[in-house]
């Protein structure tokens, strides 16, 4: 590197070319640093992964009920019949809840399908605390078979009072052609 | 600082070659800003065309002469090449004519890597328009290509597009690092960093804007390549991916890039007022620290551009403050360059014609910018008409017409002929009403409720829809006129003197007129201490 001292062109240019692979890097860093911004803050209504309940339980608020709506929407050319087993259900802070979900394959060859949960308001993401989810795996079926996925999940006895109706939504995407690939490596 | 560019050749010519090749094979940083100057000027046709078929389409309401799917084709390439093909060729053409003899240096530090960077510009074009003759047609998603429109639903010829684009990001790395490492290396001795003309000064920032962000492009792009063959899910909800993301990588990248193409019109403008004003610029140190200012601010402000993905309050007001905070740096510009104006002894020769009228409408363009800054207005205004007129106001009257009066303050240095005035104010004019009746009426069919990027509109948007197309055609066609000044000026024409403007400053105007192949072979002595 006897070069750079020399000549101080070339020792500007290797610092430039140092900031452009760095930034190229950094614009890759961006990604994990998205997915911890969106967990600590809960922005974008994305929930955690399995909740564990804490050993000492959690303080049911006996005074307080909470709306909880459920939502499915199919994305794009999702053949899939996907629906709640209810619509909504008044839950009580800090209780266990169960519901499922029914979904079913109408097409003519074996599908693999991820769930994608979103909460609405998203700052109240973070009390929606699911202890059980059919979307914290894929769900894999035949040809004219169906399923019911169970749901468990606790609303977090610190969710603002300004929230007395919370809507959770799912998005059922088709990535049968996702997990081919990959199963072909 | 006295380091001197090392050229074997010069031991046998002191001419350019002769024939093609001398074109192909060249390092001088005045033939290469030729050629940026040319292909950006070939560049604006042709997405000045395809903006026609635009305009042409949205004549009336219903759909006449494109299928929507072309439409799409056209906004989106559209877009494309006049940011990438067109304005920023442009800018990196005049800092390759200007910026060494502004300086006082013999050429760009790296005259090899010059030809490099301007010759990968017509293969990236080339690749990307032959994508209108592919299977499923030309990218259809927007220039601004928002996964997963432009993964999961994009036409087969996106991975082009990505190519494409990763060979601009390139060419565009490899310009800036030479204009950093000439203004840093090659100034005459005795010239400080803030001696340097304005112009050198927005080019600096420039620079340092695109090295910082280009390769946030290269890795957004390089992602969608990845989700879209080898099976990532960067942007892919279904994989675990979030397209939101997308915008964030994007705007990171797509807001530097708005300053990248307006600063340097900044220096344009800063040199030419003061010439036609027979005045020093006001406040030199005020501008510099004010382009800085505006650079530093384009980080940290890009959510502005997606208020409606749903974010938090606290980053709506975030984001909204931060944005308005710009208008603060800004605003001084403006001001200074009013302040030259103030009591100076102004003529209208062409190129100031352009400089007054981008002052005027560039702010127009600003403040327009600040509406869409309010969170609250913004839910109304987002990816309307107002939007389009918005970043067509700064950029049209904005960064091309600095361009263009880059273009005839400078031509008659660089030909050694005075270009035609009474031609060049012809297409002053033309261009100034044509700007205006196109992009002005797009402000009110916004604010009704037109949404950009469609073929079809209702039919209480026909009007003013009519006015703008009429407007698009008279701007376009006297771009025609500009060709043929330039030309002619090319051609002959009242030969020019060294200084060419009475009241002209710097280093470049004391060089003979057409500025000699090889200038500043030994440091200028500089004429006194402030080139400001």
């Amino acid at each position: 590197m006897s070069i750079t001292k020399q000549n101080p062109q070339a020792r500007t240019t290797l610092k430039l070319v140092g900031v452009v692979l760095g930034m190229f890097v950094f614009g890759f860093a961006l990604v994990p640093l998205y997915d911890v911004y969106c967990q600590v803050t809960g922005a974008n209504g994305k929930t955690a992964s399995a909740y564990v309940v804490p050993e000492d339980g959690i303080a049911v608020d006996a005074d307080r009920w909470v709306t909880v709506q459920f939502l499915t929407n199919n994305n794009a050319s999702m053949p899939w019949s996907f629906r709640p087993e209810v619509r909504t259900m008044k839950v009580r802070p800090g209780e266990m809840n169960q519901t499922t979900f029914y979904a079913s394959n109408p097409a003519g060859y074996t599908m693999t399908a991820q769930a994608i949960p979103s909460v609405a308001p998203f700052h109240a993401a973070e009390y929606m605390h699911k202890t059980e989810c059919f979307c914290f795996e894929q769900q894999v079926l035949a040809t004219g078979e169906s399923i019911d996925m169970p749901l468990r999940f606790i609303i977090d006895p610190y969710l603002p009072e300004s929230v007395q109706t919370l809507t959770l939504s799912y998005t059922l995407f088709d990535i049968t052609d996702m997990t081919a690939s990959a199963a072909a490596e | 600082m006295s380091a001197v560019i090392e050229n074997h050749h010069d031991d046998h010519h002191h001419g350019p070659d002769k024939g093609l090749m001398r074109w192909v094979l060249t390092t001088n940083h005045k033939d290469i800003g030729t050629l940026y100057l040319w292909f950006s000027f070939i560049m604006f046709l042709t997405g000045g065309c395809m903006a026609l078929v635009i305009r042409a389409e949205l004549f009336q309401p219903g759909l006449q002469l494109v299928v929507p799917e072309f439409f799409n084709q056209m906004t989106t390439m559209h877009g494309l090449i006049m940011v990438f093909g067109a304005v920023m060729p442009a800018f990196v053409g005049l800092a390759n004519w200007l910026v060494p003899m502004m300086i006082g240096a013999p050429d760009m530090a790296l005259p090899r890597m010059n030809n490099y960077s301007f010759w990968i510009l017509p293969f990236a074009f080339s690749m990307l328009l032959s994508t209108l003759f592919m299977e499923g047609g030309a990218p259809n998603f927007g220039w601004t290509f928002y996964a997963p429109l432009s993964t999961e639903y994009a036409p087969p010829s996106v991975t082009f597009f990505i190519f494409a684009v990763h060979l601009m990001g390139i060419s565009s790395i490899m310009g800036s690092i030479n204009v950093v490492v000439t203004i840093l290396n090659l100034r005459a001795p005795g010239m400080r960093l803030m001696d340097m003309p304005l112009f050198v000064w927005t080019w600096l920032i420039t620079a340092y804007l695109l090295i910082a962000v280009m390769p946030v492009l290269a890795g957004v792009v390089t992602m969608m390549l990845m989700d879209i063959h080898f099976g990532t899910a960067f942007f892919s909800a279904g994989g675990g991916g979030d397209p939101v993301l997308f915008q964030h990588v994007f705007w990171f990248f797509g807001h530097p890039e708005v300053y990248i193409m307006i600063l340097p019109a900044f220096g344009v403008v800063s040199a030419i007022i003061p010439t036609f004003a027979r005045k020093k610029l006001f406040g030199y140190d005020s501008m510099v620290y004010a382009t800085a200012s505006i650079a530093f601010l384009s980080f940290i402000v890009w959510a502005h551009h997606m208020f409606t993905v749903g974010m938090p309050i606290a980053g709506e007001l975030y984001f909204m403050y931060a944005t308005m905070l710009i208008a603060v740096p800004t605003g001084v510009k403006v001001f200074n360059w009013a302040a030259t104006m103030w009591q100076g002894s102004m003529t209208f020769e062409t190129p100031m014609l352009f400089a007054v009228a981008f002052v005027i409408l560039f702010t127009i363009g600003g403040l327009s910018g600040l509406m869409l800054a309010i969170v609250p207005a913004d839910f109304q205004y987002h990816d309307t008409y107002f939007v389009v007129a918005h970043f067509h106001y700064v950029l049209v009257p904005g960064s091309i017409f600095s361009i263009m009066a880059a273009a005839y303050y400078w031509l008659p240095k660089w030909t050694g002929n005075m270009y035609d005035e009474t031609l060049g104010k012809t297409h002053f004019w033309l261009s100034f009403v044509g700007v205006n009746v196109t992009f002005f009426p797009q402000h009110f069919i916004g604010l009704a409720g037109m949404p950009r990027r469609y073929p079809d509109y209702a039919l209480q948007f026909a009007d003013w829809n009519m006015v703008s197309s009429v407007g698009a055609f008279i701007f376009g066609f006297s771009q025609l006129l500009f060709l043929f000044i330039v030309i002619k000026c090319i051609m002959g024409g009242k030969k020019a003197t060294d200084e060419v403007w009475e009241g002209a400053e710097g280093l470049e105007w004391t060089i003979a007129s057409p500025a000699p192949y090889h200038t500043f072979s030994t440091p200028p002595e500089l004429p006194e201490r402030s080139m400001a």
